[in-house]
């Protein structure tokens, strides 16, 4: 009797536990109507401020930006904080931590208080949010753009997210030691010279006190230099070639001599020991070429601020020049340095009205006021808007250089790669294996990774 | 053998005054707790197995698919390598754990100086983090495999053992320490009758202790076949899943364990977020499986005291 009793009692607290857990569960959606209304800033001040008096500041809603740089954390925080100063419109930002935004940006667009701008960064990242992106055509932000070069559209040709930034990478090279050898970036036209010029100076490494290249270290941290920056140059020339302009489900690898050439150039010229580049470290190799070891470093913009940095490398930036990734392709006296984006910004489609409307008016401040505009530029190297502050980054300098004087640039293919860190890794491991013993058989393993991983890859993500 | 059940003579815990408001009152005190275990576990438990039959990107926009995430994981090959990886690095690990760590426990528990020095040293391993052992013996590893031209990630047969040696040393400690427990438990007056009927020291070993302690060699195993096939972080930071390669026209990363696996295929694209769930599942089942059925195989063999 007394045991039934307990038995019933244990049931009903379960039962009432298991509801609890229930609605707990679905709670989350229920919030979502109340929460936008209480966060919205009654108290705003609206379009008041002067410069600012065009962006229609101000209509109830609030900013969530899910910030994909680590790097510009904090810079993105000063400037929200500004922004809610002169409009009283709240802007959080919060940052992914490194390697992390996909899975961030999942969890916090399942909650009720969703971000409101985002990154994209690539066409495949586009169609996994593409429910999520706001078409941007029409909205002054757009309109900001100066060319469609950063812009990613969707399937029916909508652009869903733009670009803020560009960046360049290519070979960074030490102008002082290339002076100490002998040479001057005059004498670098193409792969031949080059070659000559490296050749040379790794032949007198010793007396020189310094190599042509720094270590092409194939350790995680290094790779994608390799595997993804690298590789974007045979991509790009052999989808220019075919005219491809949209993700192709085989590529044919015509290029990939010439990936081979200067591959073959990095590993040879350089004072890193081939067998043991599995382990040889990003940091290595930045360390090399910081500490005037080095004339020639492959790398993008990005570096800039950390080779100039009083506080690490310490490096003269007149010292500084970037050149494009010469590799024996005919016509290539006329590259310009590789530029692309992966950060764009998109717009939650989902979130509410107001919160849009505050998230539109956030970003053209962004990139019209003197406070929005002197952050870019500063933060970021290349700005494709009308209104960009100079930067003065010499290698983002030399990139609009090459563009102006007819150069052509290297476009990003590689944000074409289908599964891309899987397809990445199967390369890594070939040319790994083919750095420590270089042998035609080796090679064709690259190019089987290269050209067979990508229809792989292809099949997998599409299939 | 067990003793015979004591009587209530309401002085002890059993007592009917003591036991009545408990049992009465007992799922007051247990609410908090579960209501934790449904929030945190069971809840996102159901939610897990209803998205293995789903295309999600983010879970409420999940889209019923019926089985073809399951059809999707089976046909994966690297899932496939990945299990078979697996059970390979249990069966290798459980042995040589078990084995090592019985017998330094043994050792320490011998009237040796510094004994307890040496447990305290042994035990620490496992205090740090398995990314961060990762890194660390990927180092030493590459620092010595570059003496013979050669470094971790050429070939799934370093990549294996690497990730044997590393785990090895950071369980060992662990297991240790149950071991010395229960070989401290082992009735003296046993030994002493053992010696006395002349038994060898092999004899006391496998006749004596051994039974004796059967109650933690079931919970170290239960452990370390659990702790081998959940294994991620080493496995991340150690290889990654290196060297990865093209073989039969499906790609295979040779020195993935089953988790690992389950990870990168969720970062594939949104597709593929419901078929990592799947193979979560299929997972999850696995472990299970073999869990119970490991636990009552050895349970069987306990004695009890």
């Amino acid at each position: 009797m007394k045991n039934r009793e307990t038995k019933k009692l244990v049931a009903l607290a379960l039962s009432a536990v298991l509801a609890l857990g229930m609605l707990a569960g679905c709670g989350g959606t229920t919030a979502t109507e109340t929460t936008p209304a209480e966060t919205s800033a009654e108290t705003v001040a609206p379009a008041e401020t002067d410069a600012e008096a065009e962006a229609p500041a101000a209509t109830g809603g609030s900013v969530y930006y899910l910030n994909f740089k680590p790097e510009a954390d904090q810079a993105w925080q000063d400037l929200a904080a500004t922004y809610t100063e002169q409009t009283g419109v709240e802007v959080k930002v919060v940052t992914a931590a490194s390697g992390t935004y996909s899975d961030t940006l999942t969890a916090e667009m399942g909650k009720p208080e969703a971000p409101t701008l985002y990154n994209i960064g690539n066409a495949s990242g586009l169609k996994d949010w593409n429910d999520y992106a706001l078409d941007l055509s029409g909205t002054p932000i757009y309109d900001e753009r100066v060319n469609d070069d950063y812009v990613l559209f969707d399937e029916n040709g909508a652009p869903k997210a733009l670009g803020y930034c560009y960046e360049s990478f290519g070979i960074i090279v030490n102008t002082a030691l290339l002076d100490t050898a002998g040479y001057t970036l005059d004498d670098i036209k193409d792969f031949d010279s080059l070659k000559k010029v490296a050749d040379d100076i790794h032949a007198r490494a010793e007396e020189l006190g310094f190599d042509a290249f720094s270590a092409p270290g194939l350790d995680g941290s290094s790779s994608w230099r390799y595997s993804g920056h690298l590789a974007n140059v045979p991509l790009f020339y052999e989808f220019r070639d075919d005219g491809v302009t949209e993700q192709p489900a085989t590529i044919t690898g015509a290029y990939l001599d010439n990936f081979r050439k200067i591959w073959d150039l990095y590993i040879t010229d350089t004072s890193a020991n081939p067998t043991s580049l599995a382990s040889s470290t990003g940091d290595e190799s930045e360390a090399e070429f910081g500490n005037g070891k080095a004339v020639f470093y492959q790398n993008g913009d990005w570096e800039f601020a950390n080779l100039t940095n009083p506080d690490t490398f310490a490096m003269n930036p007149d010292d500084l020049a970037m050149i494009p990734i010469y590799c024996g392709v005919e016509g290539e006296e006329k590259a310009g340095l590789n530029s692309g984006t992966e950060n764009c910004w998109a717009v939650n489609s989902q979130a509410s009205e107001e919160d849009i409307q505050a998230t539109l008016d956030f970003m053209y401040w962004v990139v019209t006021s003197p406070e929005g505009t002197a952050m870019l530029a500063e933060q970021f190297s290349g700005i494709p808007f009308k209104h960009a502050a100079a930067s003065n980054n010499v290698f983002g300098a030399d990139a609009s250089e090459y563009a102006a004087n007819g150069n052509y640039t290297l476009s990003w293919a590689f944000n074409y790669t289908p599964n891309v860190d899987s397809w990445r890794a199967t390369v890594v491991t070939a040319l790994t294996d083919y750095s420590a013993d270089p042998s035609d058989d080796n090679w064709q393993a690259v190019v089987d990774a290269f050209v067979g991983g990508w229809e792989y890859e292809y099949n997998v993500v599409n299939g | 053998m067990k003793k015979k059940k004591k009587t209530n003579d309401g002085t002890s815990v059993n007592s009917w005054l003591v036991r009545r408001p408990i049992q009465r009152w007992f799922p007051l005190f247990i609410l908090p707790t579960f209501i934790c275990f449904m929030i945190g576990f069971v809840w996102p438990f159901i939610q897990g197995i209803y998205l293995s039959f789903c295309n999600f990107n983010i879970p409420k926009d999940a889209k019923w698919v019926g089985l073809s995430n399951y059809a999707k994981a089976f046909s994966d090959s690297g899932f496939g390598h990945a299990f078979w990886n697996t059970a390979a690095f249990a069966v290798v690990s459980i042995v040589l754990i078990n084995v090592i760590a019985f017998f330094i426990a043994y050792l320490l528990t011998q009237k040796i100086l510094g004994a307890n020095l040496f447990r305290t040293v042994f035990f620490m391993p496992n205090l740090i983090g398995g990314v961060v052992l990762g890194y660390i013996w990927s180092m030493i590893f590459d620092a010595i495999l570059k003496n013979y031209n050669t470094y971790l990630t050429s070939n799934a047969t370093y990549g294996f053992w690497g990730l044997v040696i590393l785990v090895a040393w950071q369980q060992i400690g662990y297991m240790m320490i149950i071991y010395i427990a229960g070989l401290q438990a082992v009735p003296g007056d046993m030994l002493e009758a053992a010696k006395i009927d002349g038994a060898t020291n092999a004899q006391t070993l496998f006749r004596v202790i051994i039974p004796n302690v059967m109650s933690s060699i079931t919970i170290c195993t239960f452990l370390t076949l659990t702790n081998s096939f959940k294994l991620f972080d080493q496995n991340l930071a150690l290889t990654g899943g290196a060297p990865s390669v093209m073989l039969n026209g499906g790609k295979v990363n040779m020195t993935e364990l089953l988790a690992l696996n389950i990870y990168s295929t969720y970062n594939i694209n949104r597709n593929y977020h419901g078929v990592a769930q799947a193979k979560a599942v299929v997972f999850f089942l696995l472990v299970a499986v073999l869990a119970i059925a490991q636990l009552t195989a050895t349970r069987s063999k306990e004695v009890q005291q």
